[in-house]
């Protein structure tokens, strides 16, 4: 399993060619995007947040981005089936990512001359037999993830706390947002430089960077 | 990027409800660390010891190495200037994502960026009052217009955003910095809107 560059390798973006070139001009925003992938799935220390939990979290907040971004989701679904998730658990996972899918983002402001912009959408709530196949920590991870994805501005204390109930501890919550937050961050990056590859201009051929 | 600042703005109730290129200050939902208990692992994911002052990146510094590498993405992204998007451009990008997606603290710092960095806060500010579809001549419309389609959920972004940016003068490097600074505000925005609240 060697991820050199999940980005251009999820982009399509091969050694030596004219985007390859673009990007080396940001060469720390490059390396650390990379280095945040690996910090998030090759820890130092995983701590109680283990790399089965990791795998399916980031299943499902690619998944939830639906099919532009399907590469990103099976490239995650593959890397949790390798991790050693029980058979049973990828399908727990993959009916949940499943349930979520929908557009947004949507939610509430807080009160005020911004409620005229608010936006309803799905509040997505695992039914009870998912529940138990996901077990109580997974589920709720599952529907904080579809909070920050798909309605961020609907975020509260008490979403935290429902983590807290759930088993999740303060530093768990922690890396927990970061991934999230980093993936939807990944995935955007590799949606904008395979198309920006896929359209090449028409008068620029040879990628020379004015 | 989101150093802690003094609240000017004189909202009595203490959120803000509006967005604003006012001041605002943050405050964390979880306790971060006390400066008192940072190791040296914590001191290196902080990156800058001034950092070390601020309750969201010691909120943050409890996972070090997230922290360390998503503090240098955002600094490349954002201050690598000697070419490419100039930086009004990208702080545009930035605060069109955090209008879009909701986060009244990132678009309040990276307003005040924009209009720092370009001197056009009247247009700024009316990407605040109107929202995304404001127009706002043809180079920043069609910046704020990528990074509205980036931020979408599924991504919108398609070829008719990129040849839009090449229509107005982006070169595929410049490109690449509107997507970048745009996707790096998906991150941003989700933990402040997560973690805490503005104040």
């Amino acid at each position: 399993m060697s991820h050199a560059d999940v980005i251009d390798h999820l982009a399509g973006i091969e050694p030596g060619t004219p985007l390859d070139a673009v990007r080396s001009a940001r060469p720390e925003a490059r390396s650390q995007a990379q280095a945040s992938f690996d910090a998030l799935f090759t820890p130092l220390d995983a701590g109680t947040f283990d790399l089965v939990e990791r795998w399916a979290v980031a299943t499902v907040v690619t998944a939830f981005h639906g099919e532009p971004s399907a590469g990103a989701a099976a490239f995650y679904h593959q890397q949790l089936v390798e991790s050693g998730a029980a058979p049973s658990l990828v399908d727990a996972v993959t009916a949940a990512a499943q349930a979520g899918v929908t557009e947004g983002p949507y939610g509430s402001f807080p009160a005020g001359p911004l409620s005229g912009e608010d936006t309803h959408g799905l509040h997505l709530a695992i039914d009870e037999p998912l529940r138990s196949r996901l077990g109580e920590r997974l589920a709720a991870a599952v529907e904080h993830v579809h909070l920050l994805v798909f309605r961020p501005r609907d975020s509260s204390s008490e979403a935290l706390t429902r983590l807290e109930d759930a088993g999740w501890s303060v530093d768990d919550i922690v890396t927990l947002s970061q991934e999230v937050a980093f993936l939807t961050f990944q995935v955007r990056v590799v949606a904008g430089l395979g198309t920006l590859l896929a359209t090449p201009a028409a008068a620029d051929l040879s990628g020379s960077i004015r | 990027m989101t150093d802690t600042t003094t609240a000017t703005d004189e909202l009595p109730s203490g959120r803000p409800v509006a967005f604003t290129q006012a001041e605002l200050d943050w405050t964390p939902w979880l306790e971060p660390l006390a400066e008192s208990e940072l190791t040296e692992r914590h001191w290196t994911g902080l990156v800058d010891r001034a950092r070390g002052k601020n309750p969201y990146f010691r909120l943050l510094a409890r996972d070090p190495e997230i922290l360390a590498a998503r503090t240098k993405t955002d600094k490349d992204i954002f201050y690598n200037t000697k070419t490419g998007l100039p930086r009004a451009e990208r702080e545009l990008a930035a605060a069109a994502t955090s209008r879009f997606n909701g986060c009244i603290y990132c678009a309040s710092v990276h307003s005040r960026f924009a209009t720092h960095f370009s001197g056009r806060g009247d247009d700024v500010q009316r990407l605040l009052d109107e929202g995304v579809s404001v127009d706002l001549g043809a180079r920043w419309s069609a910046i704020v217009a990528a990074s509205v389609a980036l931020a979408a959920t599924p991504v919108r972004f398609d070829a008719t955003h990129v040849t839009a940016l090449r229509d107005v003068g982006l070169d595929d490097l410049e490109i690449v910095d509107v997507i970048n600074g745009a996707a790096f505000f998906n991150w941003a925005n989700r933990l402040m809107l997560s973690l805490g609240e503005p104040v």
